[in-house]
């Protein structure tokens, strides 16, 4: 496998100690089809333990290890060497507080996820057995579930950044997974929240977040049909 | 002001696509053309002070510098409507968000092309 020599400049910051963020520059040699997680992990164990950064399952599932490669919004775990060298530059994801370096408070996009209700709503009692739905039914929101919480997409957006109060993309995702599913009874609830000027009205669509998305899911067409649903006050199914 | 700047900086160096760039355009556009239209409402008011005060002002649109900040108004107007006219489809029928970029590419060549025909003539007296 060939190697590649990497400049590495990272966005830096300990709140006890710097007053502002600063640039910092590694060199790193990697394999091209590495991960820059592996390279932050390089750098970490080998050049630099300071260096903060969350991360869990280092293959594009638990979405702990967005952050901003190269001007835009990524997994370090989904993106490889070869695509960026020979310059990688890595900082926080944005709009949200920075704790330590590459590490951010999850807690206001959480917030915006919980609001959305984001759990199966249905008072009727259960049948005998499972909830049936068919093959079309359950396509119409499948691209919706493919969601890992990442943030990627909320802190790609020029609205979130704008005004940190937006919902964001990733709580209408949320919302449209149960609002388009036909077992779920929550729809009105669900559009209710959604129906503000930090709801879905909120979006741009600008687009920021379809390229962002590492599990490739449409997000402006699922806010699309969210914003279709209320404007004509049904759910197109 | 300081979250508006900080907001804005965030904008430009994040390195999106073409819908990134319409949005930051489309921005830009309706800004350029409500500055404008401020300018037009005071000029028209000029006319309040007389025929002579109006005519004389307004013959600054005559100025080189004035005739290329018009192009840059025509491409603002026109790129401003066609690329609301994209967003709205966009809205009205989510199905064509696939299709976000080829529609912004279709935006911006007729924009160019309109701007480059309504250029022609408002910039065309410089050299005569």
């Amino acid at each position: 496998m060939a190697k590649v020599d990497l400049t590495v400049r990272i966005l830096r910051f300990n709140p006890e100690v710097d007053k502002k963020p600063y640039w910092q520059e590694y060199q790193v040699s990697a394999d091209e089809t590495a991960q820059v997680l592996d390279v932050l992990h390089q750098i970490k164990w080998y050049q630099d333990g300071t260096l903060t950064l969350r991360r869990s399952c280092a293959h594009g599932v638990c979405g702990s290890d967005a952050m901003v490669i190269n001007g835009s919004n990524r997994l370090a775990c989904k993106t490889l060497v070869r695509d960026v060298a020979p310059k990688l530059t890595v900082e926080p994801i944005r709009g949200l507080p920075v704790i330590k370096d590459l590490v951010v408070d999850m807690e206001p996009f959480f917030a915006s996820y919980r609001a959305v209700e984001p759990w199966f709503m249905n008072d009727e009692r259960p049948p005998v057995r499972e909830r049936l739905q068919s093959q079309e039914e359950r396509a119409r929101f499948d691209d919706t579930t493919k969601c890992i919480l990442c943030a990627a997409c909320t802190t790609s957006c020029p609205s979130f950044w704008a005004n940190g109060r937006y919902i964001g993309p990733a709580a209408i995702v949320q919302a449209h997974r149960f609002i388009f599913d036909s077992r779920d009874q929550g729809q009105a609830e669900r559009l209710q929240v959604l129906n503000d000027r930090f709801g879905v009205w909120a979006c741009r669509t600008a687009f920021n977040c379809v390229e962002a998305c590492p599990r490739e899911i449409n997000i402006t067409k699922a806010i699309g049909e969210v914003k279709k649903a209320l404007l004509f006050g049904e759910v197109d199914f | 002001m300081g979250r508006l700047i900080a907001s804005l900086w965030k904008g430009v160096t994040y390195r999106g696509r073409e819908g990134h760039y319409a949005f930051i355009l489309h921005r830009a556009a309706g800004l350029g053309v409500l500055a404008f239209l401020i300018l037009h409402v005071f000029d028209i008011f000029l006319v309040t002070f007389g025929e002579e005060v109006f005519n004389e002002f307004l013959q600054l649109y005559t100025h080189p510098i004035a005739r290329i900040a018009e192009v840059g108004l025509i491409f603002g107007v026109v790129y401003h409507a066609f690329n609301g006219l994209r967003i709205i489809i966009i809205d009205f029928w989510p199905k064509t968000t696939v299709y976000e970029r080829q529609m912004w590419r279709m935006v911006m060549l007729i924009t160019l092309i309109l701007t480059a025909i309504a250029g022609y003539f408002t910039l065309a007296p410089i050299f005569e």
